[in-house]
């Protein structure tokens, strides 16, 4: 079998079943496009607080006494790693692999995704303890406007892989599903490059300017 | 009470309800409250009536609540403006009617007042204008660039519900608990929780977030829309002048509407959380609210305005019978004047206290958008020149635009200045300015399409004569209002002020109420217009569909529009294609074959998250917040249970298609060709006779 | 079926590359952090290279971003979101800096 010329997107492959649908996908997936780059926006802007709020620390606990730069750097590996296997369950879309190797890749990107998350709470729990809450300074609030926004994107991620999960099973394989599928993985990727916008600039930053 | 130990009903109770203040402590101000929940609560009782009396609940709820057409969405969205306007017409003529009742004088307790002036301008830009411009966006762009419907139909649908139960709100606010007293641009730290512990800013924050969400969900919406959907041979360069300007506007939404859910949401955070973002202890800092919210703010005040520049365009080219002139500058000018509104935003805080070097590039860079805008104004003329005008209802509007927004345009020049703001900023002259480019330029423009487009939608034609006392007393009305506002803002006088002592105002204060009474008689034309026109339908049919001989594609269809637009899918080869087809004589093609044809199938979810929305909004704002929870989580439910659905769709089949689209072509067959000197008279079905003469 | 895992084997290479030079550039990142501290400027200038580097890789080797024609649009589209994020922060960087230095604010 001819695999559909290489595409724009990881695993769109639906030009061979059918012209229309493949039309619609792209669509729908420059639209995504479209709506990430409005996240972006969000994202940048509590970037932009974050840099002028680094001093706001009001006496209260900094950078130097709440980050834990261990977590972070696990919490990086789990997201980064997360992005690949996305990627490999798109290419297993794409090439028609075992429905079983896409699920497989799925289930073990979702149980990335939680993993970070527990790792982001724990450490969302020991900052508190140290008295890092966000209702102590400008700079807590920053931070916590921040990255708890982008573990929000990732719990939001994970619920749409269990729903795509079910929907895997409840309608199958059909076009809508796979172009959900895109969709996810172009969202799961854009929250990896969020969290590096984040160890650069809210970790690192912090350390060097707080 | 603290937000954490609210009961079930969380902060509500008797004294939210203004009947209570009227009772214990009956003044005028209480009176005037009193009036408009009566009038908000009459209003809802009478349409619920007049509804069940005419069984249309059904009807209602099948064709309009449910459908995914882009069509009725828009026209929807229009009607939903128009009824908003009504509001903020009013609570302008009672600001207008408190300033004029002299020194010291006045009927409205301080904070009713500032109540007024915040609901006024939160419902004019984001309940008015902004549901204006995408109502006509929505029911035009598919038309025009040959499309069956936007991108994303469902999603177009939970756009329109969020915009409506978010401006519900502000209705709901004048019955249950108080609106915000801080302005449309709730500045902390007085809205913070410090200094405004009601409710009044939480209605603002809720509302403001909520037709946010919509209002982007639109502009991704459009932008997917004009970019993939084009029919073929519709190259960008052949766009309808309008459709670059709703494209431009789109993108200004997808980019500059975050700033304000930021600034919103941070300052929810706030007022709820006791985060410190914009207050004045633990280094909070309110100067970062002013840059967010004029990162939306500005980018905002051309999102509306490309889209009546749009409008003029089009406006300008087809009633003076000739191709639009400059076509090309006048892309160049709308990207230029977007991308130039990203980097202008601290012109509406220069006296905030940063360098004058910052001062300066700002105030620079903000003069530099006149240059696009001229290029604009003289492409519009030289599109009259020489062309064959009539001056119809919508020519009408756009000559009072084009030179009085100048006026307006020019006085934001001098604005731009530093120095010169440092002496009129926060004064009416600033007023003055922003109304003199809000009203002739957006809602002008929007009239204008209001009037030009509606023989599209429903088939027949407005009243000509209703028309032009309505451009009258617009005009006149802005006039007297505004006008006078530039000199007593230069004589010092501060906006928002519901009192004042210095007597010289005087004079100015009684011309701008007897100007605000001419506006309120020009919104009464508009009604009585619209009454007239359906009263009299019978006489200005014009199912042909291109009543004042246009030029772009939408006119090639019947009017109104089947639910598919168009039978077959044009084939673009030209700019202002339909003009083209008639000098050639090849308009109404008579198809060879025709097609199924699929249209996105009637669906209750953009109904249900309005619903859910608004619930939502009002449980946060009263702190009942098991009800937010629940709410919440139905919403996502609801979203989730929606995407399971599968059958989104319907097929109208060819010989559907084939038996209304031939029906349509005997008519055209049939039909009496009008030349332009007629198409006033009964006689215009819609059929124009081009005017050879004028086009070569 | 030869040409197909050829080409299913090439492209799951890419992803690997990603991965690779992604992990590196991590790894790069807390190395810096570890041996050189974080409290000067180069170290930091470092780092935010670091980081632009990884965007990069994974906008290329993740997302697809290049300059293919296929992906033209997409490019264009994240080349104009920078540019007004640019715009944005620079200017509020710009503006709240230079007002917390004009009221002797702690400088950022």
């Amino acid at each position: 079998m001819k695999p559909a010329p290489t595409h724009s997107y990881p695993g769109l492959n639906l030009g061979r079943r059918h012209a229309g649908a493949h039309k619609a996908t792209e669509v729908v997936t420059f639209g995504f496009w479209v709506f990430l780059m409005s996240d972006l926006v969000y994202f940048g802007l509590m970037f932009g607080v974050y840099i002028t709020m680094i001093d706001a620390q009001a006496g209260g606990p900094g950078p130097h006494e709440l980050f834990d730069l261990y977590s972070i750097f696990a919490q990086t590996l789990i997201l980064l790693t997360s992005s690949l296997t996305v990627g490999l369950a798109m290419l297993a879309l794409k090439y028609n692999l075992p429905r079983g190797r896409i699920v497989l890749w799925f289930a073990v990107t979702l149980l990335l995704g939680l993993s970070f998350l527990v790792l982001e709470i724990r450490d969302f729990m020991s900052m508190a303890d140290k008295g890092g809450i966000p209702q102590r300074s400008g700079f807590l609030s920053a931070f916590y406007g921040l990255v708890p926004l982008h573990g929000l994107h990732v719990a939001a991620g994970c619920v749409w892989l269990v729903v795509l999960g079910i929907q895997l099973r409840v309608m199958g394989m059909t076009d809508l599903v796979v172009s959900r599928m895109v969709r996810l993985a172009l969202f799961w990727h854009f929250l990896d490059l969020i969290w590096i916008g984040i160890i650069t600039i809210v970790y690192f930053g912090g350390l060097t300017y707080g | 009470m603290t937000a954490a130990e609210s009961g079930f009903f969380g902060r509500l109770n008797w004294e939210a309800f203004p009947i209570a203040g009227l009772i214990q402590d009956p003044n005028t101000n209480e009176i005037v409250a009193n009036a408009a929940a009566g009038v908000v609560i009459v209003g809802v009782v009478a349409v619920l009536g007049l509804l069940t009396w005419f069984r249309l609940w059904g009807p209602l709820w099948r064709d309009w609540l449910t459908s995914a057409d882009h069509k009725k969405i828009g026209i929807m969205y229009v009607v939903f403006a128009i009824v908003m306007l009504a509001r903020g017409v009013l609570e302008g003529v009672v600001m207008r009617a408190q300033q004029a009742a002299g020194p010291g004088e006045g009927f409205l307790e301080a904070k009713h007042f500032a109540e007024l002036f915040s609901t006024h301008g939160t419902i004019m830009i984001f309940f008015v204008a902004v549901p204006f411009v995408f109502g006509l966006a929505n029911f035009l762009v598919p038309l025009m660039i040959g499309a069956r419907d936007v991108a994303f139909p469902v999603m177009n649908q939970i756009s329109l519900g969020l915009t409506v139960s978010a401006g519900m709100m502000l209705m709901v606010s004048l019955v249950v608990g108080e609106f915000s007293t801080g302005g449309w641009t709730a500045y902390p730290p007085y809205t913070g929780a410090a200094f405004n512990p009601g409710v009044g800013p939480d209605y603002w924050i809720w509302a403001i977030v909520v037709s946010g969400i919509g209002t982007t969900l639109t502009g991704i919406n459009f932008a997917v829309t004009i970019y993939k959907l084009r029919a073929p041979g519709m190259k960008f360069m052949r766009l309808p002048m309008y459709c670059w300007t709703i494209i431009c506007s789109s993108i200004l939404i997808v980019f500059a509407m975050p700033p304000l859910g930021v600034a919103a949401l941070l300052l929810a955070a706030d007022r709820y959380l006791d985060f410190h973002f914009f207050t004045n202890d633990l280094g909070g800092n309110m100067m970062n609210y002013a840059n967010l919210f004029w990162l939306f703010g500005h980018p905002e005040v051309y999102l509306l305005v490309l889209p009546a520049y749009g409008i003029y365009s089009e406006v300008f080219a087809t009633f003076s019978a000739k191709r639009l002139y400059g076509y090309n500058s006048l892309v160049i000018a709308t990207m230029s004047i977007a991308v130039l509104s990203f980097t202008v935003w601290l012109h509406h805080f220069f006296t905030m206290g940063q360098s004058a070097l910052i001062n300066a590039v700002f105030g620079i860079a903000t003069m530099l958008i006149a240059i696009p805008t001229g290029v604009k104004v003289y492409d519009w003329m030289a599109t009259l020149y020489r062309g064959r005008i009539r001056f119809s209802v919508p020519m009408l509007y756009g000559l009072a635009f084009l030179m009085l927004f100048v006026i307006g345009g020019l006085s934001g020049v001098i604005l731009a200045n530093p120095t010169v703001d440092y002496q009129v900023h926060n004064t009416l002259f600033l007023v003055a300015h922003f109304h003199n480019v809000l009203l002739p330029g957006v809602l002008f423009g929007l009239l204008a399409g209001y009037n030009y487009w509606f023989p599209k939608a429903f088939g027949f034609r407005l009243d000509e004569a209703w028309g032009r006392i309505s451009v009258v007393l617009w005009t006149v009305g802005f006039m007297l209002t505004f006008l006078p506002l530039y000199f007593v803002g230069l004589m010092g006088m501060p906006r928002r002020s519901y009192s004042w002592e210095d007597p010289s105002f005087h004079p100015y204060m009684i011309t701008a109420v007897i100007g605000a009474l001419v506006i309120l008689a020009a919104l009464l034309s508009v009604v009585v217009q619209l009454w007239v026109s359906i009263r009299n339908r019978e006489q200005t049919r014009v199912p042909v569909g291109d009543p004042w001989d246009a030029r772009t594609l939408e006119w090639s269809i019947p009017a109104p529009p089947p639910p598919y637009n168009f039978a077959i899918i044009p084939r673009v080869t030209d700019r202002d294609d339909f003009a083209a087809a008639k000098e050639r004589g090849a308009a109404y093609p008579h198809p060879d074959r025709y097609e199924d044809i699929t249209i996105p199938r009637n669906t209750s979810i953009g109904f249900v998250l309005c619903v859910l929305s608004g619930v939502w909004m009002f449980a946060l704002v009263w702190w009942i917040w098991w009800l937010a929870a629940l709410v919440t989580v139905m919403m996502i439910l609801s979203f989730i249970l929606w995407t399971f659905q599968t059958d989104t769709e319907e097929v109208v089949s060819a010989e559907d298609v084939r038996r209304q689209h031939e029906a349509w072509l005997d008519l055209v067959r049939n039909a009496t060709p009008v030349t332009r000197d007629h198409e006033g008279a009964p006689e215009n079905t819609g059929l124009a006779r081009p005017d050879l003469e004028a086009a070569t | 079926m030869d040409r197909h895992s050829e080409l299913h084997r090439r492209e799951r290479r890419r992803y690997v590359i990603g991965y690779g030079s992604s992990l590196l550039l991590t790894l790069a990142m807390f190395a810096t952090v570890h041996w050189f501290g974080i409290e000067t400027r180069g170290v930091y200038l470092t780092i935010g290279l670091l980081g632009l580097a990884q965007l990069i890789v994974q906008l290329v080797y993740f997302l697809h971003i290049d300059r293919r024609r296929s992906s033209r649009e997409d490019l264009d589209l994240v080349l104009f979101s920078t540019l007004v994020l640019l715009i944005i922060i620079g200017g509020t960087v710009w503006i709240l800096g230079n007002l917390a230095m004009r009221m002797h604010m702690p400088v950022v």
